[in-house]
Formats: structure tokens, sequence, C-alpha cells
């Protein structure tokens, strides 16, 4: 009987609308709950007696028509898209890998230790690449612990994640006091700074570095694998049904290893593109904490690495902006995760509702999507 | 080594880690009570900082600690209220939610915290309660049976948790709830109702974790105060199997290593802060490496139970 | 037509007063239940009456389940009333219907195998904070009694027999004095033995005065073991034969006056499918004697998952072209078996031969390329993936490989080309090669999934449960295929719960119990009893 209905059920959405109607309620899907957010997000403004016109206003103007905004939030857009591209790879998977702030760190840290000297040592081109690979290597290596443990005893990756987070950034921190510390610069430790004419070069006419070049690449070159190759379609299958996986002969251990190594590199170099683009240098107890204001986004693109560009746009004016805009009103400047938070809420509400109006297709991996609507066959 | 043992080393390591523990302990206790029911509570983080936040000004407001306890409770509760509704009730994904709740809440008890408690206030010192005969035990005697009345309210609400686990319905419907929710479902009991309560309840112990956290253990609220405290309570639970008594004493052993600093700089041997810093967290994932594949999750944990499908 | 015992103690203590045999304990008025795009249960009127045994018949999908699942609470008519002892109620929830004294055992066993028995039977039994387990224990002894069986209050649940295992639903489901039961399907884990210790129970509780609804999509089960049946049809109550039609006619014409009312006009091309219970007695096997066995294992042994049973010391050949049957009560190891061959489980002992050479250490791509196949049991749990394309799904066991894949870029022409020859050939129908297999029907799904298996030079393949859930004409396509791929040299192993299935298809039929062979019978006269017995003598 199940087995009737659930067809059927599927059948009336796959019939339901045209093309131009699925549009808009994806647009309903994705947008909705930042506009939800955003009005929610204004209340508690009110109720913390802010002006939220005026606070908006300001993250407009911080991030966008300000002389530097809009340059200062397209080079923001680089770190975030590159950690969008890499979270795109294990959510199709369905792993959860939430150790972005470790894996981002600790890559920045090993990036900015040794930058200076390996900058001195080599050419400046092949030293940038080096950089490059070796954030990506450390962002990788990072992933391991909780790979391995989800790969062999299926402990949950989530709490592990967040567990080497925690690790991780303490171990940049100990790299940074220690052998990295450069002892002429400031009372608080830090790195050596890489002068900035070493860093990666400007887009020519702006102030805005290549990493978002790279980062925009990066985003293709995902979506590229994700839905037009072997291994793309491995994970896609890994995160649509792990039985499955296992029937068709793959690797089931081997993919969550490798995903997960695949996301630690990209968000590794994310910390590379903030380091040699921004910083050249990272001091003891930083931590833009860009890891899971970026989780959101994904879900909203529907783990789509090209959808995910416009919402990191979104997402870069609000952090720009929102510097800005807590300094006036005089608040910390953590607006941006209940925000976050409450888009996320937002989405889950919609996915809700969309679920039962089959409003367009679900942001959650396919895996998710399935147990929450599978009627099991005996 | 000898030099470490020292009395006043292990006072205050002991001491600390009861101090630092107990939030732990209460909320790792009651995300044993969800997770046996299938609800894996990621939100845990964000019910202990709210309640910490609601705990502390009540508690700074009223004069009252016990008001701040209450407060703190019915914050996390209120947490939890969203949980139950989103995930439980209309059956959307715990994780997703979990995070969304984390999230908001630290975002939300830093901004009040930005813009109301802008003078910093704190506490003063709470009055314990020193029971008289067991205090006189030497050594270790002051500094385990003085104790703020809430840390023999849990000791209490551990032995109550056991009990409830063990001999009465409400134990059995947990463990179906989680184990099988669709043959509690058949036997009469609704699996919405039993996994709310055990939501709440969850909020309920999370949020007076995190009151004790601000109001007994640092006297103040800072924000992101909890540092990741409600992260290790959730594996505390998965690794204790909702078996209280483990429960305990993976709380009390983080709890220790969150003192090892303080104790450490009593017996005046110097750590760098970050090796003591991520202890707890190596310590968790070292006993993940040994013991994963005993840590045990209910069979329907993290699922929405919906009627007809199983 | 049941005696009315006044003497015997009524189970119940707590029903309404008027308890006479013969008396309508339920009335379903009207009862319409509609799901997205298919109505399941269409304005059906039906009464189960004291002292009897009713039975529902009817095809997989006809709507007997949603029409007890109406009563039991479960779910929630669009249409129709419901009444009880005489009372017009509403049934909202499986805690109302036991209050009203409505209990079901459903087709999916609902205890908890991780809690002991009498755990189960104490779970939302209610009275209070603490669990009475005295009163417990008292009351399965009485019910224990009343069934005539003897059940260990202690056991942990998972580890009985699954007869067992039923003894206990239908404890529960009388745990709190019902007065009508409703069985889901109850003979589809039970052995033959099994099912006759069952016949007898529900005949002590028509005794007792129970009204029993019993669900089943068997023929001569319903007319052997009901008082009276009631025929449902797409969602429609199509016929009844109360107690006079049933005893005033010989076994052959109440099995024609069934299928007449269950397949209408259709009657004359399904009989044989309808039928075939009752006249295939085996024949003589046929097909490859006296070569060099293609599929060998030798002592082969692997674990099952939690709570399973894995295979223990397992040894078959199987020859080119045969037909080799797997019987067995369902959670025998017959799983693991099929995963052990295809791939998907590691041995823990023994070997796998193809063709004389070793292949234990070879992964599911590697032993498909030899053209060793497996079509599992679980289609959308396992063997497709709902939300892909059927052309993605066709080429799943090939991810990676020319043509498919050149250098890792997925070649969509290729594999849209390939996927749509494949349609044509196994008769798939869907709207096209790139709607998603969750869109499509159970019967279809499986042939999609045959296409898969059987294209690209079959050698041998595994077929597990391969007709369960579809419809008798999809049912009647799936073994002519398989009974045409044998004839063209391509071995099977048929694993199937339906002993008739295998009877009909085999050359050879094995019986696995407890994750052990218990022997393997020849097909030929009296081959269903031979399994039969083996079943049982290992099962007890």
């Amino acid at each position: 009987m199940s087995d009737v209905a659930a067809t059927a059920e599927h059948t009336v959405a796959a019939g339901r609308a045209g093309r131009f109607a699925a549009l808009g309620d994806a647009g309903i899907r994705s947008v909705g709950p930042i506009v939800l957010a955003l009005v929610a997000g204004a209340a508690i403004l009110l109720a913390l007696g802010r002006n939220p016109i005026e606070f908006y206003g300001d993250i407009v103007e911080g991030g966008i028509t300000r002389t530097t905004g809009l340059q200062d939030s397209v080079t923001r857009m680089a770190p975030l898209l590159l950690i969008a591209a890499a979270l795109v790879v294990v959510f199709r998977a369905n792993i959860w890998n939430l150790g972005i702030d470790g894996q981002f760190l600790l890559a920045a840290a090993m990036v900015a230790g040794v930058g200076r000297d390996l900058d001195r040592a080599l050419p400046n081109g092949l030293a940038l690449g080096l950089l490059w690979l070796l954030a990506a290597a450390v962002g990788a290596v990072w992933t391991i612990v909780p790979a391995f443990l989800k790969a062999r005893y299926q402990v949950n990756e989530i709490i592990t994640t967040l567990m080497m987070t925690f690790i991780g950034i303490n171990v940049a921190n100990l790299f940074i006091k220690g052998p990295f510390r450069d002892f002429e610069s400031t009372n608080v430790p830090q790195t050596s700074v890489l002068p900035v004419e070493q860093r990666l070069p400007d887009i020519p006419g702006t102030s805005i570095h290549v990493g978002i070049v790279v980062a925009l690449v990066a985003c293709v070159l995902v979506h590229f694998v994700m839905t037009r190759t072997a291994f793309g379609l491995r994970l896609n299958v890994l995160g649509a049904n792990p039985r499955a996986a296992t029937h068709f002969g793959l690797s089931v251990p081997r993919l969550v290893m490798v995903s997960f190594a695949v996301s630690g590199a990209v968000i590794g170099l994310a910390g590379a593109a903030e380091i040699l683009g921004v910083w050249g240098y990272v001091r003891a107890d930083w931590n833009p904490a860009f890891g899971l204001i970026v989780v959101p986004l994904v879900f909203l693109a529907r783990l789509n690495a090209i959808a995910v560009i416009p919402f990191v746009a979104l997402l870069a004016v609000l952090s720009i902006g929102g510097d800005l805009a807590a300094r006036r009103a005089d608040l910390p400047n953590d607006f941006l995760l209940v925000l976050v938070g409450l888009i996320l809420l937002f989405m889950a509400v919609t996915e809700y509702l969309g679920r039962r109006r089959a409003l367009g297709a679900s942001y959650l991996t396919e895996g998710l999507v399935a147990a929450l609507r599978r009627r099991k066959r005996p | 080594m000898s030099k470490v043992l020292t009395e006043t080393f292990l006072t205050a390591l002991v001491a600390g880690g009861l101090l630092a523990g107990v939030p732990l302990l209460l909320a790792a206790l009651g995300e044993s009570i969800s997770e046996r029911a299938g609800v894996l509570n990621i939100g845990l983080e964000g019910m202990m900082l709210l309640g910490g936040y609601v705990g502390f000004s009540g508690a700074l407001y009223s004069g009252f600690t016990w008001v701040g306890f209450a407060a703190g409770i019915g914050a996390g509760m209120f947490v939890a209220v969203f949980m139950a509704v989103l995930c439980v009730r209309l059956g959307l994904d715990q994780i997703v939610v979990g995070i969304a709740l984390t999230l908001a809440a630290e975002g939300l008890t830093s901004l009040l915290h930005g813009a109301i408690l802008t003078e910093r206030p704190r506490l003063g010192a709470v009055e314990l309660v020193t029971i008289p005969g067991l205090s006189g035990i030497p050594v270790l005697g002051r500094s385990v049976f003085s104790q703020h009345l809430v840390v023999y309210l849990t000791l209490g609400l551990v032995i109550f948790t056991w009990w409830l686990f063990r001999s009465t319905n409400a134990g059995l419907n947990l463990r179906a709830a989680g184990d099988k929710p669709s043959a509690l479902d058949a036997a009469g009991v609704s699996v919405v109702a039993t996994r709310t309560w055990a939501v709440l309840a969850t909020g309920a112990l999370g949020g007076l974790g995190g009151a004790y956290l601000a109001i007994v253990g640092a006297g103040t609220f800072e924000p992101f105060m909890t540092n990741g405290a409600g992260f290790i309570a959730i594996v505390i639970a998965m690794l204790a199997r909702a078996r209280p008594f483990w429960v305990v004493v993976g709380a009390l052993l983080i709890g220790m290593s969150l003192q090892l600093q303080t104790a450490l700089q009593v017996a005046s041997i110097d750590v760098p802060i970050d090796v003591v810093n991520m202890l707890p967290f190596l310590a968790v994932i070292v006993v993940l490496l040994l013991f994963g594949r005993r840590a045990y999750l209910p069979a329907a944990l993290g699922l929405p139970y919906v009627r007809g499908s199983r | 037509m049941t005696e009315s015992d006044g003497s015997t103690q009524p189970m119940t203590t707590t029903r309404a007063p008027t308890r006479e045999a013969g008396d309508a304990a339920v009335l379903l008025l009207g009862i319409t239940k509609a799901f997205p795009g298919v109505v399941a249960n269409d304005d059906i009127t039906l009464a189960l009456l004291r002292g009897e045994v009713h039975c529902l018949l009817g095809e997989n999908g006809a709507g007997k389940s949603t029409l007890m699942n109406v009563l039991s609470g479960m779910l929630r008519p669009d249409a129709g009333r419901i009444v009880v002892d005489g009372r017009e109620v509403e049934i909202d929830s499986p805690r109302r219907a036991l209050e009203l004294g409505i209990g079901m055992v459903y087709q999916h066993s609902t205890l908890i195998p991780t809690l002991t028995v009498l755990e189960n039977l104490m779970l939302g039994a209610g009275g209070g904070l603490r669990l009475d387990v005295r009163g417990a224990r008292a009351r399965l002894a009485e019910l224990a009694g009343t069934l005539g069986v003897e059940i260990d209050p202690d056991a942990v649940t998972g580890t009985l027999a699954l007869g067992q295992q039923q003894q206990v639903e239908i404890v529960k489901a009388l745990w709190r004095g019902s007065s009508v039961l409703i069985l889901d399907e109850p003979t589809s884990m039970l052995t033959p033995q099994g099912v006759a210790e069952l016949a007898k129970v529900l005949g002590g509780l028509k005794q007792h005065g129970l009204a029993v609804a019993f669900i089943t999509h068997k023929l001569h089960e319903a007319a052997e073991m009901g008082d009276r049946v009631s025929i449902l049809k797409q969602g429609r109550l199509v016929g009844e034969l109360g107690p006079d039609d049933l005893r005033g006619r010989s076994h052959e014409q109440l099995q024609a006056e069934i299928v007449r009312l269950m397949f209408g006009e259709e009657a004359k091309e399904v009989a044989d499918v309808a039928e075939l219970e009752e006249r295939v007695e085996g024949h003589e096997p046929r097909r490859g004697r006296g070569e060099a066995p293609l599929l060998e294992l030798i002592h082969v042994s692997a674990a099952g998952d939690r709570g399973q049973v894995g295979i223990h010391d397992i040894s078959l050949s199987l020859l080119p072209g045969e037909i080799m049957g797997i019987a067995g009560v369902d959670g025998n190891g017959q799983r693991e078996l099929a995963e052990a061959i295809g791939g998907q489980r590691p041995l823990t002992a023994g070997e796998v031969r193809f063709e004389g050479r070793t292949i234990s250490t070879l992964g599911v791509s590697r032993r498909e390329r030899l053209g060793l196949r497996y079509v599992t049991d679980d289609r959308l749990g396992e063997g497709t993936v709902g939300s892909m394309s059927v052309a993605l799904n066709l080429v799943l066991k090939r991810i990676g490989e020319p043509p498919f894949w050149r250098r890792g870029v997925t070649q969509r022409r290729s594999i849209e080309a390939t996927a749509r020859e494949l349609v044509e050939r196994f008769d798939v129908r869907t709207p096209g090669v790139d709607a998603r297999v969750a869109t499509l029907s159970g019967g279809n799904i499986q042939k999609v999934m045959l296409a898969r298996e059987l294209a690209f030079e079959p050698r041998a393949v595994i077929y597990s449960k391969p007709t369960y859930g579809l419809d008798v004409r999809t049912i009647k396509a799936v073994r002519a295929r398989i009974r045409e791929q044998a004839e063209q040299g391509v071995s099977a192993i048929v694993i199937s719960t339906d002993l008739e299935e295998l009877v009909d298809l085999c050359d050879r039929i094995a019986v696995l119990s407890r994750g052990r062979l218990a022997g393997v019978v020849e097909s030929g006269p009296g081959v269903a009893q031979r399994v039969g017995e083996l079943m049982v003598g290992q099962a007890a």
C-alpha cells in the first residue's frame, strides 16, 4: 500500500508545475528564509533599543556603498566561496564536516608561519604555489581523525569535527606562540609578516586580491566534478543512500576518507587565500569563525557550487557591513551569528512547508530526505 | 612528580573538577535522556548558553541565586521548545535545527551581553552547604563535601534518572521511542509526547548546567563562555550509553582536565594554556579512537517519527 | 456457527456485557481512505463477528492493511463510520483502539528486539509511574495459558524464534483485554509447523468469543483458516463468502469462485499463477547435469549485522544453467548469503569459486564484470537510488567504466542510448529514461534492476525475493525472465520465502535455517513437503 502512496506522491510532485513555477518555488525557498531572518533580526534589534533601519542601512553602506566597501566584500568572498565549495563536496555525500574553523585556522597558521622564510628561499611565484599546497595538505590532514572514526566505527562526524576544531584552534595557538613566533613584533604573540609585495597580487585597478579568481575557479571545478564525473556520482550515491553505495560496489570507507580530505584541502585553500591575500600573518587567538556561517548558504543553494555564489556575496556584505553597523550601534559584531541561526531555522520551516506543498526541491541531501520520506520496504 | 601530588594540588584538582564537572554532568545527563528517546540534541550548547545568560541575569537582578537557577532552567526549556516543535512535532532535521539554535543562542547572548551587561557585573560568592561529618575527612573532605546545594541536587538527579530508566513506565517509553518508535506508537503511547518531554527535560538540565556555570562557576556571564561544553556533554552521553553513573564518571574526568591549569598553577608547574584548553577535547578524541566502536546510539536516533513509515 | 460456550471464562472482563458469538464486535461502514493519487479504501462496509475468523483476502495493494490500520487507529479514514459493540466511535490513535478492545498484530514486528518479553508487554500498559513487573508476570502466565503456549518472560525478544515472537505479539495485542484481534499477514514469517500452531491458537481464541480479522494474500490460507472471507480488489470490497458458502463447496469450487472474485475478467489469464499453489508439484531436474560447476561455495561463513544471524559453513555448487532455490523463513541468513556471494559482505571463513577460480577477495564490481549478478529484494533501500534517473540507475554498477565514463567524465549520450535500449528490451514502463526511479511503480523498479543485472552478459544471477510485492502480471513476467535466462545457460540462485515459487522455478532447493544449510532437495514429486520438513527440522 505504502508503495503506491509513495509513488503517487512523487508523481504528483513531478507533474506539478512547469519550469517557471519551479523557478518561483526555488526563489521562495531560497530567498524566503533570508528575508524572514532579516525581519526577525530587525525585531531583535528593536528589542535591544536599536533602530533596525539604521542598522541595515549601515550594513549596506559598510558592505557596498562606502569607498572600499564593495571591494572589501568581494575580497571577503574568496575564503567564504572556497569554504562553500568544500562543503558542497561533503554535504553531497551526506557527511557533516563542521570542523571548518579548525582546518581553516591551522592551514592559515602554517602558511603564515613558514611563509616569509619560504619566500626568502624561493622565487615568489614558486613559494606562493607551495604555500597553497601546504595549506591544502594541512586542511586535509586535519580531517583524518574524524574521517577515520566515521569510516571505521560510524562515529558521528558532527561531534568529532567540532572537537577537532577546538583542538585545532589551540594547536594553531601553540605554533604561533612557539616555533612561529616573531619576537620582533608586538606583545601579542604573532607570526612573522609576509611583506605586502610578496603576497597575492591584486586584480589590476582594484584592491581585490586574485584569491577571488581562485575561489571562483574552485566553485566551477567542484560543480563540474559533482555533476559530470564518476567521482561526483559516487559521492552523490553515497549521500543519497549509503546502503545502495555498498550494493553498487563502492567502498564507503574510502569515499568517506577521500571526500573529507578533499573538503579539508579546499578549506585549507581558504586559509591560504585569507593569509596570502589579506593579512600576511596570524596573531594568537585570531579566529574569524567563517565556518558555521557558510553552512546555511550551502543548503539554500541546494548543494550547488555555482548557485552558492550570490548567497556568499550576500554573506560577505553582511559580514563586512555588519562590522560597521555593529560599531555604530555599540553592539558586539555577533549579530551575524543570530542572523545565520535564524536563516537556518526559517530554512528548516520552509523545508517543512515545502515538503507539505511539494514546493520545489529539497535543501537537504537526498539521504536525509529519503530518511524522512522513505516508506521502508520489507 | 611527588611535588604534583601535594594536598593543595589534589584539593584544587578535585574541587575544581567538581566545579567544572557539574555543568557538564547536568548537560550530559539531559542529553542522555533525549538521546535515549531518539533525539540527537545538537542544540545543547545553545541551551546551556541561554541558560547561563538568563540565569546570571536572574540572579543578578533578583538578588537570589535560586531565582537565577529557576530562570536558567526556564531559558533552557525555552530553547528546547523550538527543538521539540520543529524536530519532534514537525519532523524537521535535528542537525540543522540544533546547529541553528546553538548559533542563534551564541549570537543572541553575545548581543544581549554587549547591549545590557555593559558594566560587566559580577555576583558575590555563593553559599555553600557543608556536610558536617564528611567534610572533616582529611585532604579531600573540605573540597568535596562543601558544595553548593545544586551539586547535591545534581547527584540526586543522577540517581533519579537511573531509577527512571530502570524501573518506570516512563523510562521504558523513552527506550522504545529511541529504539523503535513504531512499537511505542502501536502500544498506544504517543511518540511525539514522549520525545517532547525528553527534549524539554534536556533543556531544563542544560539550562541549569549553564546557569550553574555562570552563577557558581564563574560568578559572571561572558559571551561564548560554555566554549564547547555542550558538545563535550553530547559525547559523554554517547559514550556513557545512557547509563547515568558513567555520565558522572565522564563529566568529572573531563571537569578535572578543565581544571588542570588551575591545579598545576597551584603546584607551580607551568603548562601552556593552549595545551590545557584542548585537553578535554583531546581526551574525548582519544577515548573515541579507543572505544569508538562501543559508542552507543539508539537505532532511531536522529530520525523523526512519521507514522506509517518505519 | 461457533458454539457460544457460556461456561468458558471470557478472556476479558472489561468489555461490553453482551458477548454472544455471532454478534458484530465491529462494524465498518462506508470506510473510504485515499492517499495522494490512489484510493486505498473505497466505501468498504464490513462486519467482524464474535467467534469468527474473518479473512481479508486480496493482492498486495488491494487495501487490506489500510482498512485494518483504520480500525487500529494507525490511519484515519476520509469518510465512513466505525461501530464497536453497538456504539459509534471515533478511533484517532492506536491507544483509542486498544481502549475499545481492538488489538492488532502488525505485519512487521512491533516488538523491540533489545527489550525482554516482559518489558515489551509492559510497554504502554500504563498503571502509574513504576513498572508493575509482578502483575505483568501474572498476566503473561494467564494469557499464555489461554493461548496454550509457553513463553519465557525474561528472554530478550530478539533472540526468540519468529514463531515465538509472534506469540508474544498476540499476547501483547490481547494484553489489555481486547475482544477483537487483527492479524496482518501473520503467516509470512512462519514455518509450516508455525502456521499449524497459529491455527490452533486462533481456534482457541474463537472459542473465547473473540472476533479475529486475518489479512492474507494467500488464497488457500483464506479458504482453510477463515469462517468468512471478504475479498478486496483495488480498494473495493468485491465479494464476501459466509460460513455457509465456505462449507457448502469443494475446495476446487471455492478456489475457482475466489479467483473469479479476485481477478474478474482477467481470471483466465492469471488463473495459472493464482493456482500454482495447488497444481505445482515440482518437475524433473532438467539442466546442467554432469558439467563442471559454475559457482561453488566451500565452507563459507560470514558474520551477520548487529542482532542478525550470519551464515555458517555453507557449501553449495551451482551448475551452468541451473536454477537453485534457497528456502527458509525470513531472517535465517538469506540476505547474508546473497551478499557474501555478491561480494558485499566479507567472508569470515571458506571460499567462493567462480569457474574454478577463487573470487573470495574480489569486490562487487570485479564480480559484476565476471558476470556474477545480484538482484536485491530491497529495491529502494539499496537496489536503486530513487532520486536519480532511470538511465543512471541502469549503470550504477559500472560507475567509471567505459563507454559510460571516459577519463572519469560522464558520457551522457552513451548512458542514455544504452538506457533506452534496455528500457525497451526489459519492457520498463517509464515516462522516459530521465525519469526519477522513485516515481516508478514497484514492478517497474524491479524491471530496472533486472535490466541492470541481466544486461552485459550475465553468467550467474542471485535473485532475492524477485516477485515480492509485485502484481500478478509482473510476477509472471519476472518468472518467465528467470526461466528464459536459464534456457540460455545463465545459472540462477532464487531466494524466496514463497515455497510455491521455488517449487515452480527451481531444479534444486536448498534450505537455510539459522544461517546453516539444513539440506538440499532435488526437484520432483513431493518436493514441497520435503523442504517443509527440513525447515521445521532445524528450526525446532
